[in-house]
C-alpha cells in the first residue's frame, strides 16, 4: 500500500526533534530504511533506476538519489559505496550524464581486473538495489563561467566526465568550438560511441575524433596523442580550455605537450587509475610516508605501527589494548596500504576502519586522524 | 577464590596453545563475510521490529493483554540492543562490515551508559586486564565484593542488597562504571576530572528517560500509565537479565583470578590461558544464546572478543577440543547452576573471611602460569 503524503512533509515530520527523540539513540533514518533503504535525513543514498552494458567491460548506472543530493557540476566524481560479501567498498566514479538531469545521475564503470567494486556491480548491479554515494567532489570541473571553445581529451574509462561536459555544453546551448578526443582499444570499447556520434551530428559545433590502439585505421587519429592531434582538433589552445581524463600514460603525453608550449594554464586534467605501488614483503625497508589528513601533520614510514608513528607525530590518537583486541584506536584509513602484523595480510582498500595498533604502513598511508 | 587449581603447563604448552587459537582466530577473520553481515542485519530488523511492535502496543495497554505482550516485546528489544547488537557491535566485532551503522566507535546503545565510557571501561580495561584484582574494574564493579582477594569491610555487610540493587539499576551503575567513584572515595582520583564524563552521562541518561519515562508515556494519553509503566518494567528485566548473564561470565565456582605481578610480562599463550581460566560459559539452546548476546560463550568471547559473536557456538566445540587435550578446565553450566554458585559468593563474601593477611597485596597463585615458569628457571 502506498500512502500518498508529500514526499516534503514526511521529510519534515521524520525530521523533527520529536521524531528524534523517540528514536535516540539510533535515530530516524536507523528505523526507517529497514523499510526504504534509500531514505535517509543526512546521507546521499541512490537507488538503481536501470542497468545497461553498452560495451562488454562497462556497466552504466542509472541513478535517483534521495533528497539530501545536491548535484554536481560536470567534470567532477561521487564516492559510490556498495557492499561486497558483506564489506562496504567505496570506489570514485565521474557521471557522465549532464549536469542538468536533475533527479538522475548516470554513472558508467569499467571493471579493472583487480577491482572489486566495478566487477561487483558489472555482475550484480540490479533496478531497485541501493547504493550510497558521497555529494559530488573535485577541481576537475566546467568552470562556471563557460570557456567559448574547449578541447576535452579522454582515454578509456576516462571518458566518463567529459562526457558529462560535453553534454551539459550541448543542452545549455553552447555554440563554441568543442573538440573531443578520445583514445580507446577499439570502436566496440567506447561505452557512449553512440551518444557521442548523434551529438555531433546535432551539433555543427562539435567535433570527435577517435583514436584506436588495436585497430589504428579505423579512427581519425593514428598512434598515441601528440601535437599533431591538437592540429588536428582544429581547437586553438591557447584560446580554449582544455579538459583531459584517462590513463597516467596519456596524462603525461598531455601534461608534457602543453609544458613544451607553456600552455599549462589551460589545462585541466583528472587521473583515473591510481600509481601502482609495490607490495613490500614483511623486513623489506620501510618506504613512504603516514599523512595524518585531520591534524595536518606528516611522517616519514619508519616501519612501526600507524599508532606509534602518530605518536611519535606528537598526535594522542586514543588507543587502549596496543595489541588488537579493544578497537579503542580503530580510525578510518583513507587511502594507502598496511599491513596486519598479526596475519601479515595486506589491505588497500580506501575509506576503511583499521586497528592503528597493529597495522603497520605499505608504501604511503593516509589516516583520518 | 578458586578450590580446584589449573593444571600446570610448561611455557613451550602455553605457546603452542596461543598459536592453536591464533590460527582458529586467523581462519574465521578471514572467512568473515555476507553471512556474518545478514546475520547482524537480521538482529537489528527483529530488534527494530520489537521496539516499534511494543511501544505499538504500549498505546493501547489499557488492554491488559496488551500491556503484557508490549512490555514483553520492549524488553526483548532492549535485550538484543543491548546484548546480541550492541555489547558485540561496540567490541568491533563487526568493523570489517565498514558500515557506519553497525561500526563500533559510531554505534549508541540503548542504555544510559555513554557508548565511549563502556567503550574504555569494557573493551580496554576489563577485555585487556580480565580478572587481574586491582587492574580489572569488573570485579565486583567499585561495589561488590566479589573475592576473596577484596579487603573485608563492614560495607560489604550490605552486598546481597548492593547486588540486587545493581541488578535493577544496572544501566545507572554501568554508566557510573567509568567514573571510578570508589577510587574518588579512596582519594585517588577527584570529581573535578570526570566533569566531561558526568556530562556526558547527564546528556545520556537524560534522553533516555526522556524518551521511556516522558514522551512515550505522554504520547499514550490515556494509557500513559501504563506505558510509563511497561517502560520501567522492560528497562528492570532488561537490567536484572544483563545483570545475571555478565555476573555469570567470571563469577561462578571455579573462575579463577590473578595478579598484577603474575601477569606482568605475559606472552600471548599466557593470556589465551588467562582469558580461559577467569571466563565461565552458560550452556542453553540457540535462543537463549541470541538473548544473552552469546556472552553465554564468555570463554570464546574473552578469547576472541572482536570476532561475530554469533560464531562463538561453531568455537566453542574446537576450543573445548584444544583444552582438553591440554588438560585445561572448561567452566560451563545451565544459568541456574552458575547463577546460583555467583549468589552463593555473593552472600558468603558479605561476611569476612578468606583475606588472612587484609594488610598484605594478594598472594601469588603458586599454579598461576607465571609462577610455574620462574620455579622451571629456578
Amino acid at each position: 500500500m502506498e500512502i500518498s503524503v508529500s514526499p516534503t512533509l514526511t521529510r519534515r515530520l521524520l525530521g523533527s526533534s520529536l521524531l528524534e527523540a523517540l528514536t535516540t539513540p539510533h535515530g530516524v533514518d536507523r528505523y526507517v530504511e529497514l523499510v526504504r533503504p534509500a531514505f535517509s535525513l543526512s546521507e546521499v543514498r541512490a537507488e538503481v533506476l536501470a542497468v545497461r552494458h553498452a560495451t562488454a567491460r562497462s556497466v552504466t548506472l542509472t541513478l535517483r538519489p534521495n533528497a539530501n543530493w545536491q548535484g554536481f557540476r560536470a567534470g567532477q566524481f561521487v564516492r559510490l559505496s556498495v557492499e561486497v560479501d558483506g564489506v562496504r567498498r567505496t570506489r570514485c566514479y565521474s557521471p557522465a550524464s549532464s549536469a542538468h538531469t536533475g533527479d538522475l545521475l548516470e554513472l558508467t564503470a569499467h571493471a579493472q581486473p583487480d577491482g572489486q567494486v566495478t566487477p561487483f556491480l558489472h555482475e550484480s548491479a540490479r533496478p531497485g538495489m541501493v547504493v550510497s554515494l558521497s555529494q559530488a567532489e573535485g577541481d576537475f570541473a566546467l568552470p562556471d563561467e563557460r570557456p567559448h571553445e574547449l578541447l576535452l581529451i579522454s582515454g578509456g574509462s576516462g571518458i566518463t566526465p567529459v562526457t558529462s561536459i560535453l553534454r551539459t555544453l550541448c543542452e545549455e546551448g553552447h555554440d563554441g568550438p568543442i573538440a573531443f578526443l578520445h583514445y580507446a582499444r577499439d570502436e566496440r570499447d567506447v561505452a557512449y560511441a553512440d551518444e557521442l556520434r548523434a551529438l555531433a551530428a546535432r551539433h555543427p559545433n562539435v567535433r570527435l575524433l577517435h583514436g584506436y590502439s588495436r585497430r589504428p585505421r579505423t579512427g581519425e587519429l593514428t598512434g598515441r596523442f601528440n601535437r599533431g592531434h591538437v592540429r588536428a582538433a582544429g581547437i586553438d589552445p591557447i584560446a580554449a580550455q582544455t579538459f583531459a581524463c584517462g590513463p597516467t600514460a596519456l596524462l603525461d603525453a598531455v601534461r608534457g605537450t602543453w609544458a613544451e608550449n607553456g600552455w599549462e594554464q589551460h589545462l585541466h586534467v583528472e587521473t583515473f587509475t591510481p600509481a601502482i605501488v609495490p607490495i613490500a614483503e614483511p623486513g623489506d625497508p620501510a618506504t613512504g610516508s603516514v599523512q595524518f589528513a585531520r591534524s595536518g601533520r606528516a611522517a616519514q614510514n619508519s616501519g612501526a605501527s600507524l599508532l606509534d608513528q602518530a605518536e611519535a607525530a606528537g598526535l594522542t590518537p586514543q588507543s587502549g589494548c596496543r595489541m588488537g583486541i579493544c578497537h579503542t584506536c580503530s580510525c578510518r584509513k583513507v587511502a594507502g596500504s598496511v599491513r596486519d602484523v598479526r596475519t601479515g595480510e595486506v589491505s588497500d582498500a580506501p575509506d576503511e576502519l583499521i586497528q592503528i595498533c597493529v597495522n603497520v604502513p605499505v608504501g604511503d598511508v593516509t589516516l583520518d586522524i | 577464590m578458586t578450590t580446584t587449581a589449573p593444571p600446570q603447563l610448561t611455557r613451550e604448552q602455553l605457546d603452542a596453545f596461543g598459536r592453536e587459537l591464533d590460527a582458529i582466530r586467523e581462519r574465521v577473520t578471514a572467512d568473515l563475510g555476507e553471512r556474518d553481515a545478514a546475520y547482524i542485519r537480521r538482529i537489528i530488523k527483529a530488534q527494530r521490529g520489537l521496539e516499534i511492535g511494543g511501544r505499538g502496543l504500549l498505546f493501547v495497554s489499557f488492554l491488559p493483554p496488551a500491556w503484557l505482550a508490549g512490555t514483553a516485546a520492549l524488553s526483548l528489544s532492549k535485550i538484543l540492543d543491548n546484548m546480541e547488537i550492541g555489547h558485540n557491535v561496540m567490541h568491533g566485532q563487526y568493523d570489517w562490515m565498514n558500515d557506519a551503522a553497525v561500526n563500533g566507535h559510531a554505534f549508541e546503545w540503548d542504555s544510559a551508559c555513554p557508548s565511549e565510557q563502556w567503550r574504555h571501561s569494557h573493551n580496554y580495561m576489563h577485555h585487556t586486564h580480565t580478572n587481574i584484582l586491582g587492574k580489572d574494574r569488573d570485579i565486583g564493579y567499585g561495589v561488590l565484593r566479589m573475592s576473596e582477594e577484596q579487603r573485608w569491610h563492614p560495607y560489604y555487610l550490605g552486598n546481597p542488597v548492593y547486588a540486587v540493587l545493581l541488578a535493577l539499576f544496572f544501566q545507572w551503575g554501568v554508566a557510573l562504571h567509568d567514573l571510578e567513584v570508589d577510587r574518588i572515595a579512596e582519594g585517588k582520583s577527584s570529581w573535578k576530572d570526570k566533569g566531561a564524563m558526568l556530562r556526558a552521562i547527564w546528556r545520556k541518561g537524560r534522553r533516555q528517560a526522556l524518551k521511556d519515562y516522558a514522551l512515550f508515556p505522554a504520547l499514550a494519553g490515556p494509557s500513559a500509565p501504563m506505558t510509563l509503566a511497561g517502560n520501567l518494567t522492560a528497562n528492570a528485566v532488561r537490567n536484572v537479565w544483563a545483570f545475571m548473564i555478565i555476573f555469570c561470565g567470571h563469577f561462578p565456582e571455579g573462575t579463577h583470578e590473578f595478579t598484577e605481578e603474575e601477569t606482568a610480562e605475559e606472552t600471548r599463550g599466557e593470556w589465551y590461558h588467562r582469558q580461559l581460566l577467569g571466563s565461565a560459559n552458560l550452556t542453553g539452546g540457540p535462543l537463549f544464546h541470541i538473548l544473552s548476546g552469546n556472552l553465554s560463550h564468555q570463554i570464546e568471547h574473552h578469547l576472541f572478543p572482536d570476532i561475530p559473536a554469533h560464531r562463538y557456538a561453531e568455537l566453542a566445540v574446537e576450543v573445548r577440543e584444544i583444552c582438553e587435550r591440554y588438560g585445561l578446565p572448561y567452566n560451563a553450566g545451565p544459568l541456574t547452576k552458575q547463577f546460583g554458585s555467583v549468589v552463593k559468593k555473593i552472600v558468603k563474601l558479605a561476611l569476612p573471611g578468606g583475606d588472612d593477611r587484609p594488610q598484605q597485596p594478594p598472594v601469588q597463585l603458586a599454579s598461576s602460569p607465571r609462577a610455574e615458569r620462574q620455579a622451571i628457571a629456578a
